[in-house]
Order: structure tokens, then C-alpha cells, then sequence
């Protein structure tokens, strides 16, 4: 429809610049420059090392969004940006720079929750999201199951993460393995010829008296590193493959199995599986046939869209107009540790810049 | 032409419009408070054309304090600069945030050679050198303040960085500016600009290399 809101999406979170453009739940462009290479031989992201590439990369990746959905930054409705969670010093080059482009163009600014984003994009897909819908969210900076009724207004937390990321999990058995960074594509092609029942790995977190749907992967990263050290020492080649399936096996059961019993218990019937993990093979296979068997309905977007990108920040920016929610203030914070319940961050009280006829209200 | 002027790369948020014909600042506002640089420049920045009565669209550049400064609130004043300029369609310049500085100590009547020196936290501070003739001789560097004892502290030095080392930074004269302004930030962009000299690109200027700790070799869990 011609008529929904044509929203810029910016997102900083982490290390990918990405920029994107929706009218309402149809994707016109998803720019995204990365600085992934820049820290791949620290095993990690370094924040300052992405602070700077988000600089660098936020004017060129936004003409690039806007030339290719073929729009001008004057015909949008809207500018989202991540307000947070995420590195605070990369979160910020994103919310100045919407602030900047909200204001120089007259637009409302729409700061938003990153995790939120990530389960709305879903919508680029699918279509609107079915309320409620069951969400699990992994990538190298959140493992969480989420259950929202609600996107723009309704995100309850049901479990997350009692020490690492599912995609951190990935990248340091990736470097016991020798393997290199990111290790999460890398351990899937590994594992495809690996047999994941090679070695019986830990389950974190999965006994009767466990927490349901919380999630441990530092037991099982551990566990990995002493098997692997173990046949180092007695001076036996490791078997990289099976380490790698049986590793991937273990990590996707705990979270398939989890989502699958969050679903059931709650009477969801869709889930939605988001993050960079989302990509692995594994965790397709086994959720959409744990799915099946359960009778819920799996939706997974494309690779593109799950990793970070613009494209997730502008649909839940679209949404929010689409549902009239109250727009951001320019004095809008960056917010590193934004709740996920706080699915936007609205103004307090009115809004900059007043268009003249309010202030003409105003001064009446 | 109207020229915007803003920086973050010291503790203050400041931002001022000049009338580039007559060298007026038409409007000027400042708000000192280190942490909250993200919070503060947009309002700032509003606060100015609203009292000047100038629509953004009248804008005809901008010049942006590229630091040397603390990398965090650096950011916020380039970022914002660079969307400013790509939304209206207007160049974006740069001007060493040191330099801002040396003009506003010029106009308080500081003459002569001087430094300019700001915190760069972690007991070093970002500084500069100027001549006699208003030039900047040296810098901008990045040192501890006992390396330059030595080659500067004869000299009168102003700026936050002169007065948090008395004991190297002697000479720190009355009446001086301790953070950037704005006004003089802008006073002296179009000063260069009608000089027909070309002012820096808005990208910063950190002189440090991002603090990236390689991980040690992977370490072992087993006990040794
Ligand atoms: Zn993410």
C-alpha cells in the first residue's frame, strides 16, 4: 500500500553500519557496510576499532539505501535508529546521526530496541507479525527467548543467557579449533561432515530443576576445550569435524528444545528464530522439525535479515507509525543496556522541532 | 552566507551561527557537561537558530570541531555534522578544535607565542603550539605534560589541559578560555575561508590508535 509509513531504519549496535528502508512491511533497501574484517584477528569486536567504521561508513551507507529503494530522504515519514542495547560508543554514531538527519529533514525520530528489531523483521518476510509470537534470539551478543503480544509496546523476557552468547560459543570453540573469526559459518561447514553423536557434549542448563528457558553455553565452551586439550596432549589428532558437529549438536538441541517447551507452555503457536546464529543449518533443520512435530508454525527470515542490519531497525520504525506511537525527543539517549521491555524510548514531552503551527498554539 | 558552528570534542557542547558578510554571530549557546555530549549538541544546535530566527534551510555550511578530544563525545559532534550536511545539501568543514581555541585566547587579548592545551584524559593532554604571528607552529599532539615541560613550559599555555598541570604549565594567563567556544570556532573558519585557505575535512583527528588488546594465545583449561 502506497499509503503506509516509508521509514529509514539506522543501526550501530555492534560492528555492522547498516541502513535500511521499509514501506510498511515491504523491504525497498538494505544497505549495510561492515568492519567484521578489521577485527578478525582479535578473535572479537573491538568497540573503538567499530566506532570509528560506523563514522566513517553512516553517509555512504545511507545514499546508498536511498538510492536504491530510489526514494528522496524529503518523501520519508520517519527516521529509526537503535537506541540500544549495543556498545554505547557505536550506538552513539547512529543516534547523532538520526538525530541529525530527523531534524534537518523535519521527520519524527523513532529510537528503538535493537532485540525488538530483530524479531519485527520478520514482518519484511512474512508479513505482520501473528500476537502473540514466541521469539529466540541468537547471535554473538544475545541468546533470549522472548515472547511478545505487541511490537511496539509488549516485549516480556522469558529466559536469556546466564553467561555467554550462543554466536560467542561459537567463536571461541572456533578458535580452540584453529579455526578463525567468526566462527559460526565456519563450525557449520565443519559440521556438515562431522557426525554430531561423536562425543557427548553437556547440555547447559537442562535439568528438572534448571531454570526453563534460560540458556548456559560457558559449561559446554569449556567442555569442548578440555576434550580437545585432552587429545592434544596424548599427542592424538583431533577429529575437527566431529568436535564440530558434536559441539553444534549440543548447542542447538538446548536451544531448539527450549523454545519448542516456551511455545507450548505459553500456548504460542508461531516462533520466530532471529540473530546471526539463525543462519546456522543445524538450528534451521532441527527447529522446523522440532516445530512439525509440536504443531507450531516456524518462521525464520533470510540470512541477510537476521544478522544486524537497517532493514529490521526501519520495520519496527514503520510499525510505530503504522500503530501512532509517540516519537522521540533530540535529546533521545544512547542506552547500552536498554531493557528489552522498553520496546522504544518516546519523548517525555513535546517534540523538537515544533512545526509552526504548533507554535503558534503554543504561544497563544 | 550563514555558517554553523559546533564542537564536542572538549567538556563543553557549544554551537554558534555567523553571518559570514559581516563576521556577526548572530547567535551563539554552550553547555559544559563531559558525558552527555549525545544528549545535548541537537538541542544545543536548535536552541541557536531558534534564537538567530534562521530555518535550518537557510544554512549555507558548517564547521565542525574535528578535535583533537576524547573519542566518545568527538564522535557525536562529526556524526551529527556529516547527516547536517548530507540532509540539507551543504559543505561540511573541519577545523582543529586547538585552533578554535588559540582564536578565542586571541581575542581575550592573548598575543604572542602560546600553547593550547586540553584533558586527553589518562594523565596525557592533547596541544599545540601558536606563533607570534597567529599561526599553529606545532601539533596538535598527544603527551604527557612532563615530556614537555621542557620545550613549553615558558610559554603561556591556556585550555583545560594548562590548568589541570600547574606544575608543567606555569604560565596559564587570567581571563582565558578553558573549553571551546563556538563563536570563536566559527570566527575563525570564516576567517580562513575568505583568506581563500582550505580548511580541514570533518573527519577526527584521534592521533591514538584504538585500544585493541590481541587476546593472548588461547589459554588452557586443563590444569597444567
Ligand atoms: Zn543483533
Amino acid at each position: 500500500m502506497a499509503d503506509e509509513p516509508l521509514v529509514l531504519g539506522i543501526e550501530t549496535s555492534c560492528d555492522e553500519t547498516g541502513v535500511g528502508i521499509v514501506r510498511g512491511t515491504t523491504l525497498l533497501a538494505d544497505a549495510v557496510a561492515t568492519s567484521v574484517e578489521e577485527h578478525g584477528r582479535f578473535g572479537g569486536v573491538v568497540p573503538e576499532i567499530a566506532s570509528r567504521a560506523h563514522l566513517e561508513a553512516m553517509v555512504p551507507t545511507v545514499q546508498r539505501a536511498l538510492d536504491q529503494a530510489g526514494i528522496k530522504a524529503s518523501d520519508l515519514d520517519g527516521i529509526a535508529v537503535t537506541a540500544g542495547p549495543g556498545l554505547a560508543g557505536a550506538l552513539l554514531v547512529g543516534v547523532s546521526a538520526a538525530k541529525a538527519y530527523a531534524y534537518a529533514l523535519d521527520k519524527p525520530l523513532y529510537g528503538v530496541n535493537h532485540l525488538a528489531s530483530h524479531i519485527c523483521v520478520d514482518q519484511l518476510e512474512h508479513g505482520r507479525l501473528p500476537e502473540p509470537t514466541m521469539a529466540l534470539l541468537v547471535s554473538g551478543g544475545h541468546s533470549s527467548l522472548l515472547l511478545t503480544s505487541d511490537i511496539t509496546s509488549d516485549v516480556r523476557s522469558l529466559g536469556a543467557t546466564v553467561d555467554d552468547a550462543a554466536g560467542e560459543a561459537f567463536d571461541k570453540v572456533a578458535r580452540v579449533l584453529g579455526l578463525g573469526f567468526p566462527g559460526g559459518p565456519v563450525i557449520d561447514r565443519y559440521a556438515a561432515e562431522g557426525d554430531p553423536a561423536a562425543i557427548a557434549f553437556p547440555r547447559g542448563l537442562s535439568g528438572p530443576r534448571d531454570p526453563a528457558y534460560d540458556f548456559s553455553f560457558s559449561g559446554l565452551k569449556t567442555a569442548v576445550a578440555r576434550w580437545i586439550e585432552a587429545r592434544r596432549r596424548a599427542g592424538e589428532e583431533v577429529p575437527v569435524r566431529d568436535v564440530a558437529a558434536s559441539f553444534q549438536e549440543a548447542v542447538t538441541d538446548v536451544l531448539t528444545r527450549k523454545a519448542v517447551r516456551a511455545c507450548l507452555d505459553h500456548g504460542v503457536d508461531h516462533l520466530m528464530i532471529g540473530g546471526g546464529v539463525a543462519a546456522n543449518s543445524r538450528l534451521r533443520a532441527m527447529a522446523q522439525e522440532r516445530c512439525e512435530r509440536a504443531g507450531i508454525e516456524l518462521r525464520v527470515p533470510r540470512m541477510k535479515l537476521c544478522t544486524d542490519n537497517g532493514a529490521m531497525v526501519a520495520a519496527l520504525g514503520s510499525e510505530m507509525v503504522w500503530r501512532d506511537r509517540a516519537p522521540s525527543a533530540f535529546d533521545l539517549s544512547a542506552d547500552s543496556s536498554l531493557p528489552v521491555t522498553e520496546t522504544h524510548v518516546p519523548a517525555a514531552g513535546p517534540v523538537l522541532p515544533l512545526s509552526h503551527d504548533e507554535l503558534h498554539r503554543m504561544s497563544e | 552566507m550563514l555558517l554553523l558552528a559546533f564542537d564536542t570534542a572538549t567538556p563543553a557542547v557549544t554551537a554558534a551561527l555567523l553571518d559570514t558578510e559581516d563576521g556577526a554571530v548572530l547567535a551563539s549557546a554552550d553547555q559544559v557537561d563531559a558525558r552527555r555530549h549525545g544528549e545535548l549538541l541537537l538541542p544545543v544546535v536548535d536552541r541557536v537558530l531558534r534564537t538567530a530566527g534562521v530555518g535550518k534551510e537557510q544554512l549555507g555550511a558548517l564547521a565542525v570541531g574535528v578535535g583533537p578530544g576524547p573519542y566518545t563525545g568527538l564522535r557525536v559532534g562529526l556524526a551529527t555534522a556529516a547527516a547536517l550536511g548530507h540532509a540539507l545539501g551543504i559543505p561540511v568543514h573541519g577545523v582543529c578544535t586547538l585552533d578554535g581555541i588559540a582564536h578565542a585566547a586571541r581575542q581575550a587579548g592573548l598575543s604572542g607565542p602560546f600553547t593550547v592545551a586540553t584533558d586527553a584524559r589518562r594523565k596525557e593532554v592533547y596541544w599545540a603550539r601558536y606563533d607570534a604571528a597567529a599561526g599553529r607552529a606545532e601539533g596538535p599532539q598527544v603527551d604527557r605534560p612532563g615530556e614537555l615541560a621542557e620545550r613549553l613550559g615558558g610559554l603561556p599555555a591556556v585550555g583545560a589541559g594548562a590548568l589541570l598541570y600547574p606544575e608543567v604549565f606555569r604560565n596559564v594567563p587570567e581571563g582565558m578560555p578553558e573549553h571551546q567556544s563556538a563563536a570563536a570556532l566559527a570566527a575563525y573558519a570564516a576567517g580562513e575561508l575568505a583568506a581563500g585557505r582550505p580548511l580541514l575535512p570533518p573527519t577526527p583527528l584521534y592521533l591514538r590508535r584504538p585500544d585493541a588488546e590481541v587476546p593472548k594465545n588461547y589459554k588452557t583449561v586443563l590444569p597444567a
